[in-house]
């Protein structure tokens, strides 16, 4: 077995058992990328030579005997919206083609203080907006089980990483199922965590209110020790929440009995594809037998999710992009003479349509006369389905649904039609809304061999219940152990 | 119809720069005059993916602004995001408050012509400064320095009671003073610390409706203030006079021309697009804060005045006068309790001290000598050890060097000379010299002994004693012949 078809947590144990070097780890990565990237580009830029520096380094502590990190020596890859200090962060954006970081994001401090490193920034769509990762501005990535179909987006790249065993594991963001969503596609782990639990400080804004980092990892126990990292207070983001840090892994206990589990009819109903939906009700099945209660619930409200996320995420986008200008940073228009040129053409030519789509919408959206009309009313759309899951939560551990209605689609199959590839969310979205945690995990292939994932949400700061039922699922029906991508074309 | 058939109303946004020691978003420290672009950081920088950070201390400064203008404070409050794009705003919004500002309905009374008058505060929400362009004078572009860039700033938003110049230089000298004597802010207008948009509109006296407004932003010294109002009053009432009507805009005012210019264009009436800022949690106060915030203010202006005029003594002129800035009211107390002549400190700061800073064109701000040499200088007058004279020249040194008055007395050798006999010699001199004067003093003309002493002063460089002078040149002529 190669070194790259490990889990984190299984190249932890054999690096601190002495077994195995950092260093054998970081090359066993980077040979594999070298191998199969130029299929999947999964990554738009590699951190080789600091990272094969740091493997060195690490190795020599552990070596000297010094006190290290249990995670010292394991590498990441990290979506390319995360700040890393003195490296590229394009957001796959024209605009952004050179920017370099002059800081770290917060959870990239909390990875370099376990002596973690970076293989390198994965590939998304452009500032995260898309379910495919084709709107990139440098290329589309691909997917491992069929490589004439899209990975998911927009944490496309780090999903698609994971699943093709480039990294061991990655850190994604979530804005409306931007990991759960490609996880699922991928057949991998994707874990957004809830509203506040992990520091936004260095992610590049998307919208802010709906933003969160989150885990790509190839198994439960890896999502639980990669959250062990990134969760907690940060005082440079005022929305993080001051809580007790708590120890994930302790919740990976395999065992569902007495927890009661509702399945929102609305979400295995019309819309969703058939086999998807099969798929999704054998795992109910599955956690029945485990002991668990099934019951089918509803989340009426959550048809108003989509349109509500479309103006809430694309009126904080619009905000949220104003400074990409071509004044301090970025790309900057040869074309001007004066500074309405420069702002108007450096960001007609640094955007790519979807972002520019966004922004409109979002102008549009908050424009005076339309506020009430818009903005006012997708407010009081997330009032309600706050309300919605609380009292679900009441009554429920957890809910499951599917993550995606379809299973990877075909690269340029929807890309022309905004609105189809807006309803790929409508799984994922109202989890954002109601800034809960959802976790994404394999449950099966269709009939063309893609992977299909369900859904588990929890309560605010619920992950604990999260993590320990889909551990029980995953000791139960091991999707990895199963199934594996076959870096082929379509049939 | 004339200049006198009509009333102006005026209204003053005015932006006060806090003087917190760091940001209002981030840890940068917000000296002015630093090197362009030192003090800025990613976040004030506006670089993808920072976060701001409310600064506590600016709410806290925001409130005692409220408190000290009679308003009431929001227990619920927020931020909002105002939308534009300019390059000296490096997020392209500024974060600022829209339908919830810190401090609401509030009042100060301002001494008018008629007497007091109360002037309504709207509101007064908290925001963040813009950065500043430099545009370089060899024609190499323009140059952007962030250091301004999150500076805290309080927004006070009067309500259209003015009606003249002088009444909105007086609200804002009195807001000036407020701020200074709480301590939020330095509030100098020449650094463009205290500045203010003004708002001006006419109509026919008896109208209840008020007319269309223009407004002149970032105004920053009173004069221009004064100026730019009578302006555009002015052209205001001629063009209704002439038929026309006023339209809403925004007007730049400009100082060497005296004139007020049309700054953009009506098509592109900014739209804000405020909405809620969702990096920052909602600002939630509690009474019990609000009440400790009460507890911390220090005396007021007003107070200080009703103070000076029971217990000190001061005319009303003299206790205005000395309450106005905060730095004379402090100067005159500590001088006053040195001294216990309040009236002579009071005196000394309304004649000699006004005078020189206006020479030096400085502000109160600027005296670096203390109360206690003021206070100091005073005793030295009043126990006849230098004479006014002098003091006034020591005065004079204690702005360039500042030192205590006794010190300067010795290194200069300014001691008053009352030693009789030395200064019987002088007069006696004085008298020999000017026959035609002690002529004139005998027929009546009082002004010959004021021009005999200023001869003595002169002779002594200021030194002798003026009553013992007086007394002197009296004996001195009339002992020369006793009838008159």
């Amino acid at each position: 077995m190669e070194l790259y078809e490990l889990t984190a947590h299984e190249l932890m144990d054999k690096l601190n058992s002495g077994e195995i070097t950092s260093e054998e780890i970081t090359k066993s990565y980077f040979s594999r990328i070298k191998e199969k990237d130029n299929q999947i580009k999964a990554y738009i830029s590699l951190l080789e030579e600091e990272a094969l520096d740091k493997a060195k380094k690490v190795d020599e502590d552990r070596k000297l005997g010094k006190k290290v990190s249990k995670y010292a020596g394991i590498p990441i890859g990290i979506k390319d919206n995360i700040c890393i200090s003195g490296s590229k962060t394009t957001c796959g954006s024209k605009i952004l083609e050179n920017f370099v970081a002059p800081y770290n994001a917060t959870v990239i401090e909390n990875l370099n203080n376990e002596d973690m490193f970076f293989l390198g920034k994965t590939n998304m769509d452009e500032f995260a907006f898309g379910s495919s990762t084709e709107n990139s501005a440098f290329y589309p990535t691909r997917n491992p089980w069929d490589l004439d179909r899209v990975p998911g987006g927009s944490s496309g790249g780090s999903a698609a990483a994971v699943a093709a065993n480039m990294a061991p594991w990655a850190l994604g963001s979530d804005t409306g199922g931007s990991i759960r969503q490609p996880s699922s596609l991928c057949g991998v782990i994707g874990f957004k965590p809830t509203y506040g639990l992990v520091s936004r400080y260095g992610l590049v804004a998307y919208a802010s209110s709906l933003d969160q980092i989150g885990t790509i990892t190839k198994d439960v126990t890896d999502s639980a020790l990669l959250l062990n990292l990134i969760a907690g207070h940060d005082e440079k983001d005022s929305t993080s929440m001051n809580l007790e840090k708590k120890d994930y892994t302790l919740s990976l206990v395999n065992d569902v009995k007495g927890m009661k589990i509702g399945i929102p009819k609305e979400y295995i109903g019309k819309g969703i594809n058939d086999e998807v939906r099969e798929s999704v009700l054998s795992v109910a099945k599955k956690y029945e037998e485990l002991g668990a209660t099934i019951e089918e619930c509803s989340f009426e409200v959550g048809k108003y999710a989509i349109g509500a996320y479309y103006i809430m995420a694309t009126a904080e986008a619009s905000s949220n992009l104003g400074r990409f200008d071509g004044i301090r940073y970025g790309y900057r228009t040869k074309q001007f003479n004066n500074l309405k040129d420069i702002y108007r053409n450096s960001r007609s030519e640094g955007f790519g349509a979807e972002a520019k789509r966004r922004i409109m919408l979002g102008t549009y959206v908050l424009s005076a006369g339309y506020y009430d009309a818009y903005y006012k009313k997708a407010q009081k759309v997330r009032t309600v389905i706050n309300k919605a899951y609380n009292e679900l939560f009441e009554k429920y551990d957890l809910l499951l649904t599917p993550v995606s209605p379809i299973t990877a689609f075909k690269v340029g199959e929807k890309i022309d039609n905004p609105l189809e590839m807006y309803l790929a969310d409508i799984c994922t979205v109202p989890i954002n809304i109601g800034g809960i945690p959802g976790m994404s995990i394999p449950c099966g292939i269709d009939s063309n061999g893609l992977p299909i994932s369900f859904q588990l949400l929890a309560k605010p700061f619920g992950e604990e219940t999260i993590i320990r039922a889909a551990y029980t699922y995953e000791k139960n029906f091991n999707f990895r152990e199963n199934y594996k991508p076959t870096f082929k074309n379509s049939k | 119809m004339s200049l006198l058939d009509y009333e102006v109303i005026i209204g003053l946004e005015v932006h006060c720069e806090l003087s917190t020691k760091t940001k209002i978003y981030c840890s940068c420290p917000t000296t002015f005059g630093a090197e362009p672009n030192t003090q800025c950081c990613p976040i004030c920088m506006a670089m993808p993916g920072t976060l701001p950070v409310l600064n506590e201390k600016v709410v806290e400064y925001a409130v005692k602004a409220g408190l000290a203008t009679n308003c009431k404070i929001a227990r619920n409050s927020k931020s909002d995001r105002k939308n534009y794009f300019y390059p000296d705003l490096p997020k392209a919004y500024q974060i600022s408050q829209f339908d919830l500002p810190l401090c609401y309905d509030g009042f100060i009374n301002i001494e008018t012509d008629e007497g007091e008058k109360t002037i309504g505060i709207t509101r007064i929400h908290i925001e963040e400064d813009a950065g500043k362009l430099n545009h370089d004078e060899f024609g190499r572009g323009t140059f952007v320095d962030l250091n301004r860039a999150g500076v805290p700033l309080i927004e006070v938003v009067s309500e259209p009671d003015l009606r003249s110049k002088e009444e909105a230089e007086s609200y804002l000298r009195k807001l000036k003073s407020i701020f200074e004597y709480i301590g939020i802010s330095d509030c100098k207008m020449q650094e463009g610390s205290l500045r203010a948009d003004v708002n001006v509109s006419v109509r026919k006296k008896g109208s209840a409706k008020f007319g269309t407004r223009t407004e002149m932003k970032n105004m920053n010294s009173f004069r221009s203030i004064s100026r730019a109002i009578e302006y555009e009053a002015n052209r205001q009432i001629e063009v209704i006079e002439n038929g026309g009507i006023i339209e809403q805009e925004t007007l730049r005012w400009d100082d060497i021309s005296g004139k007020t210019f049309s700054m953009r264009d009506k098509e592109e009436a900014q739209d804000y697009r405020y909405f809620p800022e969702p990096d920052l949690a909602a600002i939630k106060l509690s009474d019990e804060y609000i009440e400790n915030i009460k507890k911390s203010l220090p005396e007021l202006p007003e107070s200080r005045k009703k103070r000076y005029l029971l217990d000190m003594n001061l005319t009303e002129k003299a206790a205005k006068f000395v309450t106005d800035s905060k730095y004379f009211s402090n100067l005159f107390e500590e001088a006053s309790s040195i001294c216990n002549n309040p009236k002579a400190v009071s005196n000394w700061i309304m004649s000699d001290i006004a005078r020189i800073l206006n020479e030096r064109e400085e502000e109160p701000e600027d005296i670096r000598f203390s109360g206690k040499e003021l206070g100091e200088l005073v005793s030295l007058i009043d126990k006849g050890t230098i004479s006014s004279a002098i003091a006034k020249k020591i005065l004079e040194e204690m702005f360039e060097n500042p030192e205590n008055p006794s010190k300067i007395i010795e290194k200069k050798g300014w001691v008053q000379i009352s030693d009789e006999n030395a200064i019987k010699e002088i007069v006696n001199k004085i008298l020999e010299a000017n026959p035609q004067s002690i002529i004139d003093y005998k027929a009546g003309k009082d002004k010959a002994l004021g021009f005999l002493v200023g001869q003595a002063m002169k002779e002594t460089k200021g030194k002798a004693n003026p009553q013992i002078l007086n007394k002197l040149f009296l004996e001195g002529i009339l002992g020369d012949n006793s009838v008159k």
